[in-house]
């Protein structure tokens, strides 16, 4: 790399410099230089006509996005509002379903876990129900609830439980024997058992379920506002879309990717926290 | 003796605090008729064979053995982990059926909750055990306990962050809060480095001299066996493990390491030991290369 080389000999020391030039910043480098040729080309592209006559060019693309997360919070009625209301929205769709979803889950994991009859029986029904797409539970939703909002909440929380489910039943299940034998030895209840040794043993299993499970609820969210319409990113997706402001889609994807990606790392930073070193 | 069967073991049983009487552990072959069908059959496995041994009470009992000989079969049928296929063991004259807080168990691989502190480990082992006595005695009796092993300083730490040799000593202070009448120890320094391991030794021998307590400690050291020791129970090896010969160790307390060998006894004790292992352990060595792959 010739900008190592104008650095480091630019620089009296030498030896000193190496370390600064990491892998991170290395990265770092790389993450700009792939960011400003798909800008470039993009710019570039539209400016040549490549693309269809609905692609804004990117500088356009990068001032609306501007535009947007500059002022979240405006409300000039229900066609127009700032994303943040619309983030907003769908957050709060999104933490009842899942924290629906959870309810049942993890209740229903410790007990699948605790039991190999009642886990045998179940697992055709979560076998089968599991890859169903959330798309197909939309107007099951509809015509059992016949409401849109708790239909979005129905579809976020029956397609966001099977992997609590599963890693709770996996946690319960593959908890150490050898504190289940201190749990023995000591003559601990079953219920002090599970309470005191099985839950926190299997916390960390529980809450990488979790994590996947909001993942999975967030990706659900927009699916379902589309459908299901009134507020929310989904609703301002097709909102948009109808108006044909493509560069408020984009503004709207690069929105729901970072509100995604924050949720992740939340659910990251409890996962570290339950874990005690043992991942 | 509600036995009808009366033989000569039992009636010397009663000075004794624990009595194994026949004790056998046979773990069943695959001889079920779908089993047959599919000629998947196996003979049934004998780990243990006609187990007898009473352990009078305080005494610090060693059980050594060759490596896979069932030693952890016997203590875990002690503790109550593994129901025995025959035979009773009695503590106190009571029958044993399921693990209980009257034996106190140390395990070889710790077994610390990792999510508790040293002082939750110690506390929650206590609170389980007597759920009626109010916190601030549980806590005396933590604390007490944390500086019998001496663990004071580390009490809020996390097992991940302790070393081996501090985890054990977590693993016995848990173990003699309780107040159990008997401690089993299952290879307790098995996992640990030479150093650690003596040191930890020399913790046991002087925590032993204090509290006097009833001990069975599982070993395949024979040094740890006679600085420990006031009874030897050698054992042969597996399959149909039996006790070969129990010997009494009878050098003075408290001992030293250093010192121990200066015992005329010491050297006679450790080559009978050390015969009966190699013995054992080159006889399981030819056995396993005789058995077709």
């Amino acid at each position: 790399m010739p900008f190592v080389r104008f650095m480091a000999n630019s620089l009296p020391q030498r030896r000193k410099l190496v370390p600064i030039w990491n892998s991170n910043l290395q990265a770092l480098a790389l993450f700009l230089v792939v960011l400003i040729v798909f800008l470039g080309a993009w710019e570039l592209g539209v400016q040549l006509n490549v693309f269809s006559q609905l692609v804004p060019s990117a500088s356009r693309t990068l001032q609306a996005f501007w535009g947007w997360v500059s002022d979240p919070f405006f409300d000039y009625g229900p066609n127009d509002k700032g994303i943040g209301w619309h983030v907003l929205a769908s957050l709060r769709r999104v933490v009842t379903g899942f924290l629906i979803g959870s309810a049942i889950a993890i209740p229903l994991g410790i007990l699948i876990g605790l039991s190999d009859v009642i886990s045998k029986a179940v697992d055709p029904y979560i076998q089968v129900l599991k890859p169903v797409s959330p798309l197909a539970w939309l107007p099951l939703g509809l015509g059992l609830l016949k409401d849109s909002e708790n239909t979005a909440l129905f579809v976020i929380a029956i397609t966001s439980l099977w992997p609590t489910l599963i890693n709770t039943k996996f946690g319960v299940s593959n908890v150490d024997p050898a504190v289940l034998n201190v749990a023995r030895t000591l003559g601990a209840s079953r219920w002090r058992t599970i309470w005191k040794v099985i839950l926190p043993a299997a916390a960390p299993s529980i809450v990488a379920g979790l994590r996947i499970s909001i993942g999975i609820a967030w990706l659900v969210i927009v699916a379902a506002e589309i459908l299901v319409g009134g507020t929310g990113v989904g609703y301002f997706i097709w909102n948009e879309w109808n108006n044909l402001e493509i560069t408020s889609i984009l503004t709207a994807i690069i929105v729901i990717g970072l509100v995604g990606l924050l949720l992740d790392r939340l659910f990251g930073l409890l996962q570290t926290w339950v874990s005690f070193g043992q991942r | 003796m509600i036995s009808s069967h009366v033989d000569p073991v039992d009636i010397s049983s009663t000075s004794a605090q624990l009595a194994l009487n026949h004790v056998f552990k046979i773990y069943p072959g695959r001889q079920s008729w779908q089993d047959k069908l599919l000629r998947q059959t196996s003979p049934d496995f004998v780990a243990l064979a006609d187990i007898n041994l009473e352990v009078e009470a305080n005494t610090f009992v060693s059980i050594i053995g060759p490596s896979g000989c069932g030693k952890s079969t016997l203590l875990n049928i002690i503790a109550g982990l593994t129901p025995p296929t025959r035979g009773s063991i009695k503590l106190n004259e009571v029958e044993i059926s399921k693990p209980g807080p009257d034996r106190g168990v140390v395990f070889q691989n710790y077994a610390l909750m990792p999510w508790m502190t040293v002082f939750e480990n110690i506390r929650f082992a206590i609170e389980t055990v007597y759920p009626h006595m109010t916190i601030v005695e549980q806590k005396n009796i933590a604390r007490e306990y944390i500086d019998l092993v001496g663990l004071r300083g580390a009490e809020r730490k996390h097992p991940h962050e302790l070393s081996g040799g501090m985890k054990q000593r977590v693993g016995i202070a848990r173990a003699l809060a309780i107040n159990p009448k008997i401690l089993l120890m299952d290879e307790p320094f098995g996992a640990l480095d030479a150093l650690t391991r003596g040191f930890l030794q020399d913790e046991v021998a002087r925590i032993w001299e204090q509290q006097r307590q009833t001990v069975i400690l599982i070993t395949h050291s024979i040094e740890e066996a006679l600085l420990l020791s006031d009874k030897i129970v050698m054992m042969t090896r597996g399959p149909a493990a039996r006790i070969a010969e129990v010997l009494d160790i009878p050098f003075p307390r408290p001992r030293r390491r250093e010192s121990l060998d200066q015992y005329p006894a010491y050297h006679e004790l450790k080559a009978e030991l050390e015969m009966h292992l190699s013995q054992e352990t080159r006889a399981v060595e030819e056995a396993r290369i005789k058995v077709k792959p």
